[in-house]
């Protein structure tokens, strides 16, 4: 084997980009000393308290969202309105072109998913169970552009997409985030805790690297499929400077920029802006009940994400 | 002779091989990798490249040397929003860490309901910037906002304009981003202390250490790699700010939220001063670099 593939270099940069302790599931565990009953008391206090701060803007929001837009800000403050505004979640269809909105942003977020989850498990596997030269060398670089800010070569970026005309088309944002190295590093962290001697097995019974990669690994790594499946859903859901320098035509405008500019056109319709915000954080909602415990996964695993 | 005959051939057939499995192993990477050395390889290179060009969209690009690193120390803009950037790291980074480190050693216990807390915690991470930035927007209104009404509930004569005064606007932003953030390395922390062997405790307690020598002699020095990985992004995310600010804000009042990566949009894509503002990403990228190797410099140090 070649001197570049020994290297210990790059999993030592590996781990240390990999947070300590990675991969355990940390929701499902329930360490710790056990309390007394002041203590648990103290405690029970104190997360109650830190809940309310969590929870009193969303509920704001929602609450908000159901009053008459002279209610929004009152003294003193109506936490439950006097009367139920349901009519703003109908109203704001017709006032913006809010479900052009939700089927852009369910485009490009599924789409880049589904990109950076295939090419990124497919390349994970070149970078954990193949060895050749200059593997370790490139995998360094995909580590090394983690750290490098995006703003840093957003204008090249731009400069490029000006020239081949895709300024304003998804296809744009499609591209700048379905190829990510974090997608890659997310799996490479997975793939190299499954052990080389599966894929030796497979080997030997004749699989070639195509076939072990599709039959036997991507099986094994669903829950870390699921994990950089919802992190890319989220953050490219929730994106909001990629969109806002890409699209200048509102038809391909996606949820955060529709909701950030009706902000700025309807600047006193705080119940309508309310609203608006609602429906924007469903979708996230549900992804985030459905597979919170993978989330929590994926963070503990790479912590890269944002 | 005998063994040089056998071996040569053996010898052959590895090398094959081994240029077999490279071909398979690069066919891996490939997919991912043209779209990676295009989109982000080439424009980081060129970023380099553009920082030293006078180069708009309408006429062709220009070779200027030096000549816009020297602009931008004359550019008063540039100075404020480098010291805007470096206000809002120095407030959201310790108390970003603080926060999380908190609430990880809160919910680090055995006790009812722990799945729903840190759950809740971890929430407003993944709820959309925009919305979490208009919301908090609101809550700050100087005159009606539920926070200014709860200041002067507890007292507060003549609490701050919040967004609209340009004293109180990046502690407005510092404080909604710390609100979201600190779910997000709390889980971080969790995994780290998760990782404590409760060994080390019923022996320190076996020696008659009390909670807070066992929180500072075990707790703190175990959690230095995950400190350590946590100051790291957190750094990071910070000289990166931009979605928070440009909705909150944008760069106001006067210019007083006005951030390196907001300039970098501004001169690059509004203005479509492409070598000016690459000049001005090449200064945050050096910024984000000696942060990152200094922090790694000390690590290391300390490991030894």
């Amino acid at each position: 084997m070649s001197v570049i593939s020994t290297l210990p270099e790059v999993d030592r940069l590996a781990d240390e980009l990999t947070p300590p302790a990675a991969g355990r599931p940390v929701t499902a565990k329930r360490r710790g000393p056990r309390l007394n009953p002041a203590k648990r008391v103290i405690l029970y206090v104190l997360l109650a308290a830190l809940t309310l701060l969590i929870f009193v803007p969303f509920f704001w929001m929602v609450s908000s969202s159901l009053k008459h837009n002279n209610q929004v800000f009152s003294i003193p403050i109506q936490w439950v309105p006097t009367e139920f505004v349901w009519s703003n979640y109908v109203d704001i269809w017709t006032r913006i072109p809010l479900l052009t909105y939700l089927k852009n942003s369910l485009f490009l977020s599924v789409t880049i998913t589904f990109l950076q989850v295939l090419t990124g498990s497919f390349a994970a596997y070149g970078f954990s169970k193949m060895r050749f030269k200059g593997r370790d060398v490139l995998f360094v670089i995909y580590i090394a552009t983690i750290a490098v800010p995006w703003q840093a070569y957003m204008i090249p970026q731009y400069i490029m997409m000006q020239n081949a005309g895709l300024v304003n088309t998804h296809l744009s944002i499609i591209l700048l985030q379905a190829f990510g190295a974090f997608g890659v590093f997310l799996m490479r962290q997975y793939y190299m805790s499954i052990p080389d001697e599966l894929s030796e097995a497979a080997r030997i019974d004749g699989l070639n690297e195509y076939r072990i990669w599709w039959r036997i690994i991507l099986p094994l790594t669903k829950p870390a499929l699921a994990s950089l499946a919802l992190l890319t859903f989220v953050s490219t859901w929730n994106d909001y400077m990629g969109p806002f320098i890409y699209f200048t035509s509102n038809d391909l405008w996606t949820v955060q920029i529709g909701l950030r500019s009706f902000v700025g056109q309807f600047d006193a319709e705080y119940a309508m802006i309310m609203t608006g915000s609602v429906i924007s954080v469903i979708p996230i909602v549900i992804v985030f009940l459905l597979g919170q415990r993978f989330f929590i996964q994926g963070i503990a695993t790479s912590g890269l994400k944002g | 002779m005998a063994i040089a005959a056998t071996r040569a051939p053996v010898r052959q057939q590895s090398r094959a091989r081994a240029r077999r499995n490279a071909l398979v192993g690069w066919s891996f990477i490939l997919p991912n990798f043209i779209g990676f050395a295009v989109l982000t390889l080439i424009p980081m290179g060129a970023a380099f490249v553009i920082a030293f060009m006078e180069w708009d969209s309408y006429s062709p690009p220009e070779w200027v040397g030096v000549e816009n690193f020297e602009r931008l120390l004359g550019d008063q803009s540039f100075w404020i929003a480098l010291g805007n950037t470096a206000y809002y790291a120095a407030g959201h980074i310790p108390l970003t860490m603080l926060a999380a480190l908190g609430l990880a050693l809160l919910l680090n216990k055995r006790i009812r309901g722990l799945g729903f807390f840190r759950t809740t915690m971890f929430f407003p991470y993944i709820t959309s910037l925009v919305a979490v930035a208009v919301v908090w927007n609101m809550l700050f209104n100087p005159t009606m906002g539920p926070i200014n009404q709860f200041l002067e509930w507890i007292g507060v004569q003549d609490p701050p304009g919040w967004t609209t005064t340009s004293a109180w606007s990046m502690p407005a932003v510092i404080i909604t981003s710390v609100w979201r953030d600190m779910g997000y390395y709390m889980v971080l922390y969790l995994a780290g202390l998760q990782a404590i062997p409760q060994e080390y405790y019923e022996a320190a307690e076996v020696d008659g250490a009390n909670a807070w020598q066992r929180f500072w002699n075990i707790t703190i020095p175990s959690l230095r790699p995950t400190t350590f990985f946590v100051l790291i992004m957190v750094t990071i995310a910070s000289f990166k700010v931009f979605d928070l600010i440009v909705v909150m804000t944008d760069g106001g009042p006067g210019r007083s939220t006005l951030v390196l990566s907001q300039l970098i949009y501004r001169e690059g894509i509004r203005e479509n001063r492409f070598g000016y503002s690459s000049a001005i990403s090449l200064v945050l990228f050096l910024i984000v670099l000696v942060f990152t190797v200094v922090q790694f410099r000390i690590q290391k140090r300390k490991e030894d």
